[in-house]
Order: C-alpha cells, then structure tokens, then sequence
C-alpha cells in the first residue's frame, strides 16, 4: 500500500516541475524499490498515476465548463461524450504507469541477485 | 532468463512512453496532450474575475488595462509606445497561435509545422513573392519613426508575451501539432499585411480571358464581358463632378494583349462572396442629428475570429474598434471625433506577363528591345521530418515568375513562364493610414491618413462629429490604359509595363453628396466618367443598389436603423430575375414535385430568411441556368479554363435580346431557346435538391441548405462552429453564405460622446478551451449587436468593467 501512496505522492508533485513522462520514472523508482509481485507492481504503478491524472482532470472538468471537453473527445475520439477524455487520460497514465512499474520490478529481480518473493 | 523479461519489459516501456511523447504524421504525442499537467486540460478556462498585476519589462511606465465582460481589453497607457506594447501583450495573450500561423502561412512555413502535405501551398506563396513584398513593406514601416515605434513596441509586446510562457501554457493548437512558438520579429507585421492582400487583392481573370479571347475573339468577348455593367449604382454617386484636372493616361498599344496559345493554368479568380459593406448616413437623414456609420467586412470565416476588438487610449489618441491580430493600432473603429471603415475596391493591381528567356539558362529575358539580368531568390522550404526543399525564384523587373513549365503548379491555375505584377511587391506603409486614422479629429486627417495607403485598396467610408460623411475608394492604383490587364501582357513590349500611378488625391471620393448619405458594397467605384482605369469589373452590384434604396428612404435613422439594414436578407438578383425569367417557363412539362416547388418560388418575397425553402431553390436553378446558357460556349478544361460572363449580363441578354444564339445548346442537334434553357435547369435544379435532401419538405430550408460554418483555421470541425443557423447569403446585404460572411459587424452614432455597437461570430480568446472563444456568435447570429464600452479614462465606474491588469 505504501508504494501506491508513494507513486501517488512522488509523481504529483514530479509533475509539477518535471515532464509528463516522470510519471514513468516515479513508478520504476517505487516498484523498483520494493515490489511483492508482478501483479502488484502493475496494479499501484497503474493506479497510483491513473489516480493522479484522472483526479486533476476531473478537477479541472468540474471547474471549467464541459463544451471544451465534449470538443477535445470529438476531436481526438470522433465522439462527443463529456466522460471519455478523462477515462481515456486515466487510462493511458495509468498503463505508462503500470509499465514502468512492471519493469522497476523485473529489473529489480533481474540485477538484485535474491530469489523473487513469492506472495500467495 | 531474468534479464531477458527485464530487458524485454524496459524496451517495451520505454518504447511505449516514447511513441507517446512524439506525433506521428497528422496523429499527436498523446502522452503530453492527455497529460492533465501539460497537456489539452491546461488550456480549459474558468471565466476569471481576478484583479491581476503583471510585471514585465518593457513598458516605461504602468499601463493599466480594464477587461469589460466580453473580456475586451480597454489600455490606459502614458505614452504611444507602452500603448502598442500593451497591444502585442494583450494580443499574444488570446490569439498567439492564430498571429503566428497566418504569418507562417504568408511565408510559405507551414510545412515546417504540417510537414510535406503544405509544401505546395508554401512553394506558392514564395513564388508569389510575399517575402518578397514583405521585406519591402518592413523597410518602408521602419523607416517612419512613428509606424517603426508602434510596429517595434507591439513586437516587444508580443515577446514579453512569449518568454514567460511554459509549455503547459501553449495554446492548444501548439499542443495538438507538437511544436513550440517562435519570437515575434517585425516582418511578420509586414507579413501578416501581405496575408490580408492575398485574401482580398489576389483574383484575377487574367488568364481565363485571355483564353475567352482566343475562342471568341475581341468582339464577342467585349459584347459578354462589357467593362461597365447593365444595372449599377456606383460607390461615387453618378454625376459626382471631379475635382482636379487628371494626367495623361497612357495610350492604348497596337497590340494591347500577349497573342497566345490557349493558357493550361487557372488562377483563382475573386470570390464574389468575399466582399464588404459600409456606409454613413448624414445629419439630416439621422434622428440624433449627428452622422451614423455602419461597416461590415465580409471574409472568410474562421476560428479564433478575424478580429480582436480593442480600446487604446494615450495623451494621443482614445480609439476603440477592431483590430487585426498581428497588426499594431485598430483597424476599423473610432474615436471621439471621427469614425471610419472599410471594404474591398477589388482594383486590378494583379497582372500577368509572358516572359520570353535568352534561352534555357533563363539568365536574361527580352524587354524593350534588349536582353536584361535575371534576379534569383533563394527560396529554402524547411519541412518537418524531412530534408529542406530549395527553390531557386526567377525575378524580373515585372516581378516573379510563378512557375516555369514542366514545373507543377499548386493550383491547377498558376501561370506557367508568366512573370506576376502585384501591387503587394510595392514599397509601401500601410500601418501609417491606420495609425493616423486612430488620432484622426476631421475630413483633412482621414484624406491625409487615406494617402499614405497601398494595398489592398479598400473603400474608406468615414464620419465625423462635424457632420461630414465622406467615401473614398483609395489604394495605390497603376496608371493603366483601358482594360490594361483584362487580358495577359506581353513581358516584352514596355508599353504593357505599369506607368507610374493613379496621384493620391485623385483616388475616387465624395464628401456630402445631395443625397445624404455614402455607401459601397464593393461595386463599380465610379460610373465611366472617372477618367482613369481602375478595373473593368467589380462585385456584382445587387448588395450596393439594395443598401442604397433602404438608405434613401431613411429618415431619422437610429443604429438600430442601420443595425437592421445590416441583416438585411432581401434578394435583389431574385426580384430583377424572377419576374423576367418566371413567364418562360414551360410549365407543363414539369412533374408534380416541381410544380410544387416552382409555386413556392412563386409566392416567395425574396427574402432568404432562415425557414425559407424558395432560397434553395432559386440558388440551385441560377447555378444550373448559368451552365445551361454557357456551359456549351465556354466549356473549361484542364488545358484551357475559362469563364462565364456575369450573371448581371446574362440578365440582361433574356431581358434585351432573348432570342439571342447563346441560349441555344450547341452540344444538342436541336435549336433550344431561352425557354428550353430556363425549364430545363430548373428541373434539374428540383431533381438535384431532391437527391440532396429528399422530398420537398423542411429540409429544404435555407438555414439548413446552406449550413454556414466557421471554421478553424487548422480546419479542425471540432473546434469549428457548424452549421450555423443564419439567413441571408451571396449578392444580399447580410452576406452570410456557406463558408463567408460579416466577420465584424458595427454601428457608430457619432455626436458628444459617441455610442457604438459592434460583434463577430466567435469571441475574444483564441483559445477554443475559453468561455470567450463563441461567446459573441449567438448574438451575431440572431443579428444583434453589443454595445461597446468606450471608456474615457481608467478610474470610470460602469457595471459591465470585469477585472484589471496592471502591467508595470
């Protein structure tokens, strides 16, 4: 749970200063320190940045009115459907995220020389 | 083992996140535009009421600067120079893409943004010559300490803009096409003048007529195609005495065209639908006893709009109006003692020459009587993703030769081994008439202000607090034998050579006429008493003779009086045709669908209001009629386009000579009349809309038959505004057709303090994620107008002022 916590500490305020793709680093970083499973590692790199992007881009489609985001899914996904971008924001945050979270875990297994942890 | 499924699972993520962070081709770096921290959401506004005080450096002392409830800015600055820098912050500040895309566009960079599918459309305008013209406009702008102050102050403006931008911070469309913006320099003033003269000072028929020409010859095509149309009403009143004593005008040459095969290239010619009205109705027509000025350019329209409005406000001037983003000052407004505005004159100042080259080097070409250098102009395309493309530009003293043959055109209309004359080549400083217009107090300024003008050539309308209404069409015009350049010139001959030009003060004009009050609408400038050639054909003249008659029957007009002339939604070209057309029709040859229709054209009072369906009707049987009578004589194909003559003359051929042999169909064994012609488009015209939109019903309508859109300028449909409910259309007073229309409406009731009244279809901001971006296109839409907040100074109270920023 703390590695979720962390990615979504981190890589909020990483964004703030850093690129978009710091999310990337931030989840590596997490998982690669410490990481349970495969599975795990995907699901808070996953969610940690999903929960991240799809919070602000809720935030700032209740502040704002929602025809400029009813545009942006007509122009990006051909479908004027005010919940898409945001989904679709989440979404792909999340599966950079979970990635990066994935390879922090593999390289970890890869270059630190201890048998995988096995967690039921 | 391990290390291949950690080295497997690297690349895959990294190549993931790197396909992410790139646009590919038309598709965008989605990592970055979905980015809610970088990306598309940073560019959704709230609307925003917040006092602000900015600190830039640039400005020698703080200017402060109200923001109304359309978030029109209102600048209060100490000096002219801090003034125009507000401007170019401001501007940047809601239009920065938009500034820096059309100037792109003018100096062929676009491709630098779009990558290889531009890269014609910027070979062109290079061939055309707007760097070309553009380095000589800057030249002449920085030469002047007073326009070289306000076009270096809006630079400065613009850049203290752009260097504390953050990329979050990019208009969106930066975003969506992945690059950055560039510094503002000073030629891209110069080039965003030459993008409004390749809007409206670049049709030509040069080309088409010279094949007309050869295919019917000089008689039939001076008989067609007549250099004065058969119903007018000039923007000069007729009978309007000139005053002054005019020069010698060049005698017409022997030869006075270049005999030539049939031409394979087109040209774009004027659209008839980009155009513009204005007029200003005198004291004594006027209920406030002071003049009133109306003025409504009609452009192609497009989003983020045209115009951003503005008011500017130094111990030298208190203007407020339209301005154009790019372009320091207001360009259509007023201040307290004068108001002015313009529209299209649609001079000839576009003239092809046939170049003969010494030989295949093309080092020198043959002008009066000896071999004279060729000037090259290195011409270097970046293109985005690819190698820079070259392009060597041969120049003559006439000016560039657009294509050489075996070169492929970009339009299938450029002229191949024809050197363009264009008046957008000359010297000249625009930006001072406008600057001057700004502090300009009586008839004297305007008249002084209208001098300094080159292109393209606009019709001034102006008023005053004293009670003078004034129009001048006014440009640089060439001095011009008649009909110089109704056919292509020969390159060779210095008798086809522009001879010096029309002096200033002789431009067309009147101030006062009998008749109370001035107007155009981009017809004939003057009736063929002007002793000077400007053009041999104008805008058709239904919009200027519709104005005219309302103006002429007005009595104590108000704005609103004015503000409903300007939604004026009668057909004239209906009311002259109908009646003349309407007896010729075989009508028992029709089906039962179109006797339907034809009754509802019938009964129809020419007014093209939304719900109508006889509109759509009658616009679709003109357009099938045209092709009915012409079609068979001028036929145009690939290797030698040509045109029709006016719809004006082909009126008058069924009302003066309907028996004439154009009627008849020379692809047909038969002997059609005027009565086969009109029977016979018109059915065709019921069968077409009836495979457009199904049985006779709703969907007929005007509104929705001509479906006006606005587009955006990267023609992005989802930041466009579609299918606009609006009536009117092409050749009517409100000239709202498919994709051009009123890009700025505005009323100005001169007098103590002057009320004006203005809109366009689209908003303040640039930015389509802003509450300001259409804010303003329902009230266009439906006709209305805003009042616009003249303020006299910073510290005045009024219930619609938002916010204040004050730059230091």
């Amino acid at each position: 749970m703390i590695q979720l916590i962390l990615i979504v500490v981190v890589s909020l305020v990483a964004q703030l200063i850093l690129p978009w793709w710091s999310i990337a680093l931030v989840a590596f970083g997490v998982c690669f320190w410490r990481s349970h499973s495969a599975g795990r590692a995907f699901l808070y790199g996953f969610a940690g940045v999903a929960l991240v992007w799809l919070g602000y881009a809720l935030l700032i489609q209740l502040r704002t009115d929602g025809l400029f985001i009813g545009r942006m899914s007509e122009l990006l996904f051909k479908s004027n459907t005010s919940a898409l971008p945001a989904l679709v924001t989440a979404l792909l945050g999340g599966l950079v995220g979970g990635l990066s979270g994935l390879t922090g875990y593999f390289v970890k297994q890869a270059t630190v020389n201890q048998p995988p942890v096995r967690n039921a | 083992m391990r290390y291949t499924k950690a080295a497997l699972i690297s690349l895959l993520t990294f190549g993931i996140v790197y396909g992410l962070n790139r646009s590919w081709g038309a598709i965008p770096a989605f990592g970055p535009l979905l980015s809610p921290f970088v990306g598309f959401w940073q560019n959704a506004e709230s609307v925003d009421a917040t006092d602000e005080e900015i600190t830039l450096t640039g400005t020698t002392a703080p200017v402060t600067v109200i923001i109304d409830d359309l978030a029109i800015p209102h600048v209060f600055a100490q000096n002219d120079r801090d003034a125009y820098f507000a401007q170019g912050y401001l501007t940047a500040r809601d239009r920065l893409w938009q500034m820096e895309f059309q100037t792109h566009a003018a100096a062929g960079r676009v491709s630098e943004i779009v990558g290889d599918r531009a890269l014609e459309l910027d070979r062109y305008n290079r061939r055309l010559g707007m760097g070309f013209g553009a380095e000589r406009s800057l030249k002449a702008m920085l030469a002047d300490p007073r326009s070289r102050e306000s076009v270096e102050a809006y630079t400065a403006g613009v850049n203290a803009y752009i260097k504390q931008l953050k990329p979050a911070q990019y208009p969106l469309e930066y975003k969506l096409l992945g690059y950055a913006p560039e510094l503002w320099k000073p030629i891209k003033c110069a080039y965003f003048l030459k993008y409004m003269s390749g809007v409206l000072a670049l049709g030509a028929d040069d080309l088409n007529m010279s094949n007309v020409l050869k295919q019917v010859g000089p008689t039939v095509a001076a008989d067609l195609f007549p250099d004065y149309p058969f119903r007018e009403d000039p923007i000069i009143p007729t009978g309007t005495k000139w005053d002054f004593k005019p020069v010698p005008r060049p005698p017409t040459p022997v030869n006075s065209f270049s005999s030539t095969d049939a031409i394979s290239m087109k040209w774009p010619e004027h659209d008839p639908t980009i155009g513009s009205n204005n007029w200003a109705v005198g004291a004594q027509r006027s209920a406030t006893g002071y003049p009133i000025l109306a003025n409504d350019p009609h452009l192609s329209l497009s989003l983020p709009s045209i115009w951003y409005q503005m008011q500017l406000v130094t111990p030298t001037m208190n203007v407020y109006g339209a301005t154009m983003p790019g372009s320091p000052g207001v360009i259509i407004g007023f201040n307290k003692q004068v108001a002015w505005g313009v529209t299209n004159v649609g001079a000839d100042v576009l003239d092809f020459y046939k170049i003969r080259f010494k030989d295949n080097n093309r080092r020198e070409y043959w002008h009066d009587n000896q071999w004279k250098p060729v000037t090259r102009r290195i011409e270097t395309v970046k293109v985005k993703g690819q190698p820079a493309v070259v392009d060597t530009v041969l120049y003559t003293h006439h000016g560039p030769v657009m294509y050489m043959a075996g070169q492929k055109p970009f339009a299938k209309n450029v002229p191949v081994g024809y050197a363009a004359r264009w008046i957008a080549h000359e010297e000249s400083n625009d930006f001072l008439t406008y600057y001057l217009l700004d502090r300009a107090k009586n008839h004297a300024d305007y008249r002084k202000a209208l001098s300094y003008y080159g292109a393209p050539a606009q019709n001034f309308v102006f008023a005053d607090v004293a009670k003078d209404i004034a129009i001048s069409p006014n440009g640089r015009f060439p001095l011009k034998w008649k009909d110089q350049g109704k056919f292509l010139l020969d390159g060779t001959d210095p008798t086809h050579d522009w001879q010096g030009w029309i002096p200033a003060e002789h431009n067309p004009h009147v101030i006062n006429p009998a008749r109370g009050f001035v107007s155009s609408a981009n017809q004939s400038s003057t009736d063929p008493t002007y002793p000077y050639y400007i053009n041999w054909q104008f805008a058709p003249s239904e919009r200027g003779t519709r104005i005219n008659e309302r103006l002429a029957a007005m009595q104590a007009a108000t704005p609103d009086s004015l503000r409903l002339l300007q939604n004026d939604n009668l057909n004239i070209r209906a009311r002259n045709a109908l009646p003349v057309f309407l007896p010729y029709l075989q009508t028992q040859k029709l089906t039962e669908e179109q006797v339907k229709a034809l009754s509802i054209v019938k009964t129809w009072r020419y007014n093209h209001d939304v719900a109508e369906i006889a509109p759509t009707i009658f616009t679709e049987w003109m357009r099938q009629y045209m092709d009915a009578v012409w079609k068979d004589d001028f036929p145009s194909d690939d290797s030698s386009p040509l045109r029709y003559p006016s719809f004006d003359r082909t009126l008058q051929l069924a009302e003066k000579e309907p028996a004439a042999r154009w009627f008849d169909n020379t692809k047909t064994p038969g002997r059609e009349t005027i009565r086969e012609a009109l029977t016979q488009s018109f059915q065709s015209a019921v069968d077409s809309l009836s495979r457009q939109h199904g049985k006779l019903s709703e969907a007929w309508q005007w509104g929705n038959h001509k479906a006006t859109r606005i587009s955006h300028l990267a023609r992005l449909d989802a930041l466009s505004a579609l299918n606009v409910q609006i009536g009117g259309g092409n050749g009517i007073v409100n000239a709202t057709s498919e994709r051009n229309g009123p890009s700025w409406r505005m009323v100005v009731a001169l007098g103590p303090k002057p009320k004006a009244y203005g809109v366009y279809p689209g908003g303040q901001s640039g930015n389509p994620g802003s509450p300001n971006y259409l804010n303003m296109l329902e009230t266009w839409r439906t006709g209305q107008l805003n009042e616009l907040l003249y303020l006299q100074s910073a510290q005045e109270k009024n219930p619609r002022i938002r916010r204040k920023v004050i730059i230091k």
